[in-house]
This record gives structure tokens, C-alpha cells and sequence, in this order.
């Protein structure tokens, strides 16, 4: 049994009670002392020439204070991606500058070229609308093929082919995967679309710029996932502010999913503004332009190739990639595709020969970054749709083949032919475990029950795995990773014995509060609610690297664990002195320092008081205090993995699919709290089925998003998803970090998407359409009648 | 998006081709033409005020008549800024066939629209365009021929001549009188 309040215990949310009650303290509800209000003029053409912007009128608008464009940021840096990318040739990636506003061009439909800082925002608002652009309109480029196919038109003059890189991985892998497919039995390929997604979250981004012009310090309230990320960007590449003058301070934060990683230009901008005016300038976006600024995801076109024996055992996959980056390189545009993807492509398989190519292209369209799941669902959908038709192909069951060719629990660690060392993990426990949950003898009289009522019931399959606890730094920076990514707490314990965690992770939604808290609560003996965990203000916590790619627990749960442990050490030297013994005999347990084989001890609450008033204390020999800061970088990632089964019903007269149920077996090795990780798995697998079934950013020919706003694009809803069922039992801990964890943030979305397209196709095969093979995301109605009827 | 559509109108060619260059006829057949000015050789100078779902926009711009061939057909193209709604441009390839004693006029349309008026989406926007379309020929037709005959008697004034025996268009009253 878990201890109340300690690891392994589902307590409630604790953040969720301001949350719930309207108390939540969001960048939006900061209004600072004379701020002043900015409002963004953006392009409404995908491309075209700025050949000049008057801004005279709107100067003399009632509240204008400023007005800024392009012209302004020439001087300063451009917002840097974080990942450089090699091509197969050698080749170092395209990387042309992104500006805080556009100049020179406009490159999407969105893409920010003024500034208007007024009074009140209305009054900014009303003066945006008065600057007249001369911008001279130039075609769109906006499908992938075709921007590579001919190049004369350019999103970036400089860059003559429109492609970012063209990434083999691993080049030298090539050959042998070739010559694995001239030579196998069989061959299915399938070529897909990993459809775009707008993110979404439920806060839209909002930053406000406050220059003191006393002390010459800056600081940045802002919707950001990891305030130090965003305060380095800022600091060492686009504004030069150094960072001990610039505080980034990320409050609440209602939802990322990865956008809000991004250091965005509007940061930078209400920053210059607020020196410029030495007035604090608070900027706050509105949905549609979330929509037509956040960085999307996903929006790869693929082909995969997947080569078998007769018997249906995996000899070589390969794949060739499209990936849309948009018009700029947002921060992890080039690392989403290629390092969280391509390393991925071996699955939970033990496929001895797999090769992937991806080449990134530059288009008229948004930015696209990492997005819940980042890379790894685009890798996930990849493989376990081809293996479906493979298995329709031979003859197969997909259940039998998938089981066939998992890595066997004898094979750890395995290294995979996509250069990841898979440290644990059990495969066919997750699918024994999946079969024990749905039910798999009843399916045939289910399928017969739908029939009797005209509908046709499928099963899919899914089966996944992710590299996540992002990342080991030195391996990551030989692959190109321009920053490191471990992460680091500081526990301080209080002189009256509570404690205050100050962590680099950052919350937006995942609950750490309470989780973070159980884990030091279960650590040092003290109860949960004498626990406070500080996060999101680079000026108290320690550097730290945010939290995206399921990291916080396994990287920034690891440093408390290890800021924890040094606690304890401190303490039993205090201990040591105040029982009068020696330290090797002094044992901590149930938060108690004592002398082992004897009654004799002291509280924890007694050594904290002990070491802030140290009148009985070895000061010769220790410093007063109680505090202690790890930094803590993970020496591999963790890969968490599961088996995930959908049932559908679809409707062929209208092509209307209906989730019947949804099931996922998870390993995530230890969970803390059992709750919040099904609650994160449900999320996941609603973002997973709303892509799969209801969601996609559209543009039209001319660069115009067409799903700029609820009208157009498709949320799923309550009334949309099933009831998920969850088990995460099935657990092989991580074996390299101290907790034993792998993260499960992303794991829903991960897996899902591939589970609910599989069902669909099963059913429409079992109701004996078989000429069908392939829908792509999203599965409309009208995509699956048409599909039934083309 | 792209429609096209045709419609028979109870007018020789020549007529219905004079109606097409006049500038009053396409103040009063644009929907929320608030002026106009120009002439079919250097274009015209529009400003059209429209509500396309939640946004209402004044949008400023040029009308260019070009590929002209008299009574035979010609391409309308309007571009037209509507300031923070975005912009709206478009073509109309119209051509005309005499059909016994009147005109049969087919057109094709090629709209495009930009900024916060494309984020209404195409279900919106496509329906506005084909209303507009059908609005701006709807009217033209009803220039060119005069409108049903009850709605003439309706709105004949008091005192005024007695109504033809032919109806006519104002338009056509104008140029046969």
C-alpha cells in the first residue's frame, strides 16, 4: 500500500482547486502599474514583398504610443532553431533567419510585420487596422511536392530548392536495407498522410514585456513551457539582453502540448517595447490568431515499405518522408521530424533492417514544431498501418504478426537498428494484458449484434513504443542538439521543518504540484502538504529545462530525488552530532533520523530547526542550513510502451464512424500517481482520436487557412470519445533513472491514432469491403463514404 | 472557390451588352455598392460594403473589364481591399449567345478571399460568394428586363406613364425612351 500521500497514492489534484475555482493566475490576468497594450498587424497573404509599410496615419491615432516593424528588428537576432540537422550528403541544413517581425517578406498567412503599442488595446487594435501595407502578392507555396518539384518559387530567396535537409537515417543502413528488399518474399507498401493539427490549448498564448528602467532589468511574463529556454533563446540569440538582467517568469500555464515550448516572436517584441516606452507593454493573443501563429504539428506525407517473409516475419522497413516545417524553422522544427521520428521506426519490433528519409520543406504555411506526441505518433502511424495491410496482404492475423515479431524480454537491452538502446521492457505483456481487457472470444458475436442493427464493428490494433525523459545530453548533442536537456530541483527545507521545491520542469496542466510533492513527501518522511513546489520563475528556481517530450518526471523527478538524497546525508551528519553517534550508524526511515539499534532519534522537523538555528551543531566541519540542489541528466531515454485496441462501429450508408471502445495497456515502469497518469492517457488518446477522426488545419492553393477557427476546425468533444479504459500494470521499471519512471504524457496520443484507423478498416473488411485499404486522417464521414463508394 | 451558372435574359445582345459597361447598372447590380466611378476602358474605382458572417467590412477597390468583345462577351475582375477583414478578389468570364430574341449570358466565376474573411472557413465563404454571384446577376437581369410584372405595378407611382405592354427594365426604359 502506498503511504498516504506518498508515491503510489492517487491523491486529487491540488492545483486543481484554483483552477476549478477561477483562481488559477494566468499571464492574461497579470496587469501591471501603467502597462501599456500592443496589438500585432499580420499578413493576410501566404507570400509576398513588403515593398513598404505607412504607419503615418496610425501614429496619429488617439493612444498610439508606438508603432514597430520589421525595419525596427533589422539589427537584432533571429530566433534560432534548436537542432542542427545534417543532410545525407554531408550537407549542413538550411537555416535562414527568423525575424522578430517579418522584413523584407511575408512568408504565411499570420506572419506578424507590425507593432502598434497604444493606451488600450482597442486603441492599438483600431490603429493596426490604419497602417496600409503596400505588399505585393507572389504564389503560394503550399503543397510539398510541389514546392520541391519546382523551385523557382521560393519561400526563402536564398534557399533554392524550398528543402531544409534531406536526412537519411542511418545512411549507412542504406545498402543492407535494400538489399533486404530485393531479395524478401513479400513487399506491402502504403502511402499516408500524417494529417496537420492546430494545438489548441485551452490558454492562448499571452506575454507581457516589463523593463524597469532603474535597475536596467528586464522581465518577461509569458505562456511558456520552459522559462529558461525561452530566457536563453532570448538572451543569447535574438535580443542580447544578458541573463542576469532578464527574468522569464511563466505563471499559470492553461495547456502547450508542445507549443508553448517555442520562444515566439511577440516575446521579444513586447520586451523591446517595454524599453523603448519604459512602460510595461502586455500583449494577449486571440483564437484566431493562435490559430494562424501557434506551431502545428504533425503534416508529414510518407511512404512506407515493409518487407516479410511468407510467414510474416519482419525482415527490412523503410521509409521516405515529406515533412512540412512551415515558412520559418520554429525552434524544434528539424529535430521533430528526424531524431523523435526516425529513431522510432523500429517500434516495439526486433526488424533487423530499417531505413528512413525525410526531407523537410519549407512552405507558405505556419510553423510546424513538435506537438503532443512529436514525431513518435507520425513514426507510430507509420508502422502499425503498414503492418495492418501486411497482415491482410499474407493472410495474416495483425494480433498474431505483431506478437510474432515484438523484441522478447530475453533481448534487453537492445539496440535498434535506428541507433536506440531500448533498456526494458515487456511487449507481449501489454497485448496479453489488452486481450484480457476487451473481451477478444466476444468479439465475433459483437460484430454479429452490429450487423443485426446495419452497422459494421472493426477492431484495431496498436501497438507502440516512445522514446521519451528527453534526453541525454551528450547524446543528443552529437546528433545535432544545440542545448542540453537535464533538468535540476532544489529542495529547501524551511527552518520549521516544511519544504519548498524549486524545480526546472514547468506545469502547464500535468499536475506536478501534487505528484512532485508525493514523490518528496515519500522521500523525506514529510507530509505532502507541507510540500510547496515552485516552479516557472527563472529568478527562483534553478536552471532548468521545462517540461515536453514526457521529461519531468523521469529528468526533473530524478534531480528531487537527488537534491532529496543529499538532503538526507546532510541530515544524518546533523543527526550524527546532535544523538552524539557516528553517521554510519545513523539510518533515516519514516522521517526520522536514527541511531540504528537504539530508541534514540531525531525528527526531520528537529534537524531542519537544528540546522537554521545552529546552536548545537557541527559548525567546524558543516555549513548551517538545509538545502540542496541536483542537476540531473538522464543517461538514456526511457521508453515507455503499450498495446492500445479500438472498437468501432461504422455506418456505410453514411460513412459515420462511432468509437465503441477504447483500451490501452501501458507500461510506464513505476507510476506515482494513478490517477493523474490515467487522467494524461485519457487526454492523449482524446488529442489521438480527435486527429484520427475530426481534426485538420486545411489550407487552400492561395496559403489561406481555411480552419481558422471552431467553425472550420474539429475539436473532439465529450460526446465524441468513449469511455477509455486504462491499466497501466503491466510495468517494467526504468532502469536507469531513480524512480524508476518513463513518463506518459504523450502516450495516448502516441498510440491511438493508428488503433482507430485499423478498426475502421477491419470493419469495412469484415462488412466486405475490401477494396478499401487506406483512409487517410481524418476519417470524416464523407472520407469513408467515399472511400466505401469510390 | 469556382461557380458557374447561366441565365436567359429578354434582351438583344447589344442591350444587354451596353448594360454591361455602364457604371449605374453596376452600382446598382453590385450588392452594397456604395459608389462607383470609372469607365470600361480604364477600369473603375468601387467601394462595396458587405457583411460575410460575422464580419462587416468596407472594402475599396478596382473593377477592370478586359477581353472585351462586343456582344459577344468580356471578363469582369474585381479586387478589393476590406482593410483588417482581409481582401476579396475574383473573375467573372462572361459570355453571351443571342437565344431566339433575347440574350443567353453564362458565366464562370473564380473568387478567392484572404486574411480573417478565408478563416470564416468555405462553408461560409462559399456560400457567400454563390449568393453574391447570383444577387449581382439576379439584379442585372432585372436591370436589363424589368423585374416580375407585379412588382413593376407596384412600385409604378402614381400618375406615372401606364405601364407598357412590354415590361422593361429601367435600364432598358432609360435607353428605349
Amino acid at each position: 500500500m502506498p503511504k498516504d500521500g506518498g508515491i503510489g497514492a492517487s491523491t486529487k489534484r491540488r492545483e486543481d482547486i484554483r483552477f476549478l475555482t477561477g483562481k488559477g493566475r494566468y499571464t492574461a490576468d497579470i496587469n501591471l502599474r501603467g502597462q501599456a497594450f500592443a496589438c500585432f498587424l499580420r499578413s493576410d497573404v501566404a507570400h509576398g514583398r513588403i515593398n513598404g509599410i505607412d504607419t503615418s496615419a496610425a501614429a496619429e491615432m488617439p493612444g498610439v504610443l508606438a508603432i514597430l516593424t520589421g525595419e525596427d528588428f533589422k539589427e537584432v537576432g533571429g530566433n534560432p532553431t534548436g537542432w542542427l540537422v545534417q543532410s545525407r550528403n554531408g550537407e549542413t541544413m538550411k537555416e535562414p533567419k527568423r525575424p522578430v517581425l517579418a522584413h523584407g517578406k511575408v512568408r504565411h498567412v499570420g506572419d506578424a510585420y507590425a507593432m502598434v503599442i497604444a493606451e488600450t488595446f482597442e486603441q492599438a487594435q483600431d490603429a493596426c487596422d490604419a497602417i496600409t501595407a503596400d505588399i505585393e502578392e507572389l504564389p503560394a507555396i503550399v503543397d510539398m511536392a510541389a514546392a520541391v518539384a519546382d523551385a523557382s518559387n521560393r519561400v526563402h530567396d536564398e534557399i533554392s530548392d524550398n528543402i531544409v535537409f534531406d536526412w537519411g537515417w542511418i545512411e549507412d543502413n542504406r545498402a543492407a536495407v535494400d538489399a533486404a528488399f530485393a531479395a524478401a518474399p513479400h513487399v506491402t507498401t502504403l502511402e499516408l498522410v500524417n494529417n496537420r493539427l492546430s494545438p489548441n490549448p485551452m490558454e492562448p498564448r499571452a506575454s507581457i514585456g516589463d523593463f524597469d528602467p532603474g535597475t536596467g532589468d528586464y522581465k518577461l511574463y509569458t505562456t511558456s513551457q520552459n522559462p529558461h529556454l525561452s530566457r536563453l533563446l532570448i538572451s543569447a540569440f535574438v535580443m542580447g539582453i544578458p541573463e542576469n538582467k532578464l527574468t522569464v517568469i511563466a505563471p499559470d500555464v492553461g495547456g502547450g502540448f508542445g507549443s508553448k515550448i517555442y520562444h515566439y516572436g511577440e516575446e521579444a517584441a513586447v520586451l523591446a517595447a517595454s524599453k523603448l516606452l519604459n512602460r510595461p507593454v502586455k500583449w494577449v493573443c486571440d483564437r484566431s490568431e493562435a490559430f494562424m501563429t501557434d506551431a502545428h504539428g504533425r503534416d508529414h506525407v510518407t511512404k512506407i515499405e515493409l518487407a516479410t517473409d511468407m510467414e510474416g516475419n519482419f525482415l527490412a522497413l523503410r521509409t521516405e518522408t515529406l515533412a512540412n516545417v512551415g515558412a520559418y524553422l520554429s525552434n524544434f522544427a528539424t529535430c521533430t521530424p528526424t531524431f523523435l521520428h526516425g529513431t522510432l521506426m523500429a517500434g516495439p519490433y526486433k526488424t533487423p533492417h530499417v531505413y528512413v528519409n525525410v526531407k523537410a520543406v519549407f512552405t507558405n504555411t505556419v510553423p510546424v514544431d513538435a506537438y503532443r506526441g512529436a514525431g513518435r505518433p507520425e513514426a507510430t502511424y507509420s508502422i502499425e498501418r503498414v503492418i495492418d495491410k501486411a497482415a491482410r496482404e499474407l493472410g495474416l492475423d495483425p494480433w498474431e504478426l505483431r506478437a510474432k515479431n515484438f523484441l522478447t524480454t530475453d533481448q534487453f537491452p537492445y539496440t535498434t537498428p535506428v541507433g536506440l538502446v531500448y533498456d526494458t521492457g515487456n511487449y507481449h505483456a501489454t497485448l496479453d494484458k489488452l486481450g484480457e481487457m476487451i473481451d477478444r472470444n466476444g468479439f465475433e458475436a459483437r460484430v454479429a449484434e452490429s450487423r443485426a442493427r446495419g452497422k459494421l464493428r472493426g477492431f484495431g490494433l496498436s501497438t507502440w513504443i516512445e522514446a521519451c525523459g528527453i534526453a541525454p545530453s551528450n547524446l543528443v548533442g552529437v546528433l545535432g542538439a544545440r542545448v542540453g536537456l537535464f533538468d535540476s530541483a532544489t529542495v529547501r527545507v524551511n527552518a520549521t521543518g516544511n519544504i519548498s521545491v524549486l524545480v526546472g520542469a514547468h506545469s502547464h496542466g500535468q499536475g506536478h504540484e501534487t505528484v512532485f510533492a508525493q514523490v518528496i513527501s515519500d522521500k523525506l518522511g514529510v507530509p505532502a502538504s507541507s510540500i510547496e513546489i515552485v516552479h516557472g520563475d527563472t529568478s527562483k528556481i534553478p536552471f532548468g529545462m521545462g517540461t515536453y517530450g514526457s521529461r519531468s518526471l523521469a529528468v526533473c523527478g530524478s534531480a528531487m530525488v537527488k537534491a532529496a538524497d543529499k538532503i538526507i546525508a546532510k541530515g544524518k551528519k546533523i543527526a550524527a552530532h546532535m544523538l552524539e553517534a557516528s553517521e554510519d550508524d545513523i539510518v533515516f526511515e519514516d522521517g526520522a533520523f536514527s541511531v540504528t539499534g537504539t530508541d534514540k532519534q531525531k525528527t526531520f522537523g528537529e534537524i531542519a530547526f537544528s540546522a537554521y538555528v545552529p546552536h548545537n551543531y557541527p559548525l567546524e566541519t558543516l555549513e548551517p542550513g538545509l538545502e540542496e540542489t541536483a542537476f540531473y541528466d538522464p543517461s538514456n531515454f526511457t521508453y515507455p510502451a503499450g498495446a492500445y485496441g479500438c472498437e468501432v462501429e461504422v455506418d456505410a450508408e453514411t460513412g459515420r464512424v462511432e468509437i465503441v471502445s477504447f483500451t490501452c495497456a501501458d507500461d510506464f515502469g513505476n507510476v506515482i500517481n494513478p490517477m493523474i497518469v490515467e487522467g494524461q492517457v485519457h487526454g492523449g488518446v482524446a488529442q489521438g482520436i480527435g486527429q484520427a477522426l475530426m481534426e485538420s488545419v486545411r489550407y487552400n492553393e492561395d496559403g489561406q487557412l481555411l480552419t481558422g477557427s471552431y467553425m472550420d476546425y474539429a475539436m473532439p468533444r465529450a460526446d465524441d470519445l468513449p469511455n477509455i479504459t486504462v491499466d497501466h500494470s503491466c510495468a517494467t521499471p526504468c532502469t536507469h533513472n531513480p524512480l524508476g519512471v518513463k513518463g506518459c504524457g504523450e502516450a495516448g496520443a502516441i498510440g491511438s491514432p493508428p488503433a482507430v484507423v485499423n478498426a475502421v478498416l477491419d470493419a469495412l473488411h469484415r462488412g466486405g469491403i475490401t477494396h478499401v485499404t487506406h483512409i487517410d486522417m481524418p476519417l470524416t464521414p464523407s472520407r469513408v463514404w467515399a472511400a466505401i463508394n469510390g | 472557390m469556382q461557380l458557374s451558372d447561366q441565365r436567359s435574359i429578354k434582351a438583344d445582345p447589344a442591350t444587354v451588352w451596353a448594360a454591361i459597361l455602364d457604371p449605374e447598372v453596376l452600382k446598382a447590380c453590385i450588392p452594397g455598392c456604395e459608389s462607383i466611378s470609372g469607365n470600361p476602358q480604364d477600369g473603375f474605382e468601387a467601394v462595396v460594403v458587405q457583411k460575410v458572417g460575422p464580419v462587416k467590412a468596407r472594402f475599396t477597390g478596382q473593377v477592370t473589364l478586359s477581353e472585351m468583345v462586343p456582344e459577344e462577351g468580356l471578363k469582369i475582375t474585381g479586387e478589393g481591399k476590406g482593410g483588417p477583414a482581409g481582401f476579396a478578389k475574383g473573375s467573372a468570364q462572361v459570355t453571351m449567345a443571342r437565344e431566339g430574341e433575347g440574350t443567353l449570358l453564362t458565366y464562370a466565376v473564380d473568387a478567392h478571399v484572404g486574411g480573417k474573411l478565408a478563416q470564416l472557413g468555405s462553408r461560409i465563404i462559399d456560400s457567400f460568394t454563390r449568393k453574391m454571384a447570383d444577387q449581382f446577376f439576379e439584379r442585372f437581369q432585372q436591370a436589363v428586363e424589368g423585374p416580375e410584372e407585379e412588382v413593376e405595378l407596384a412600385e409604378a407611382e402614381p400618375g406615372a406613364e401606364a405601364p407598357a405592354t412590354e415590361k422593361k427594365g429601367w435600364f432598358k426604359r432609360i435607353v428605349s425612351r
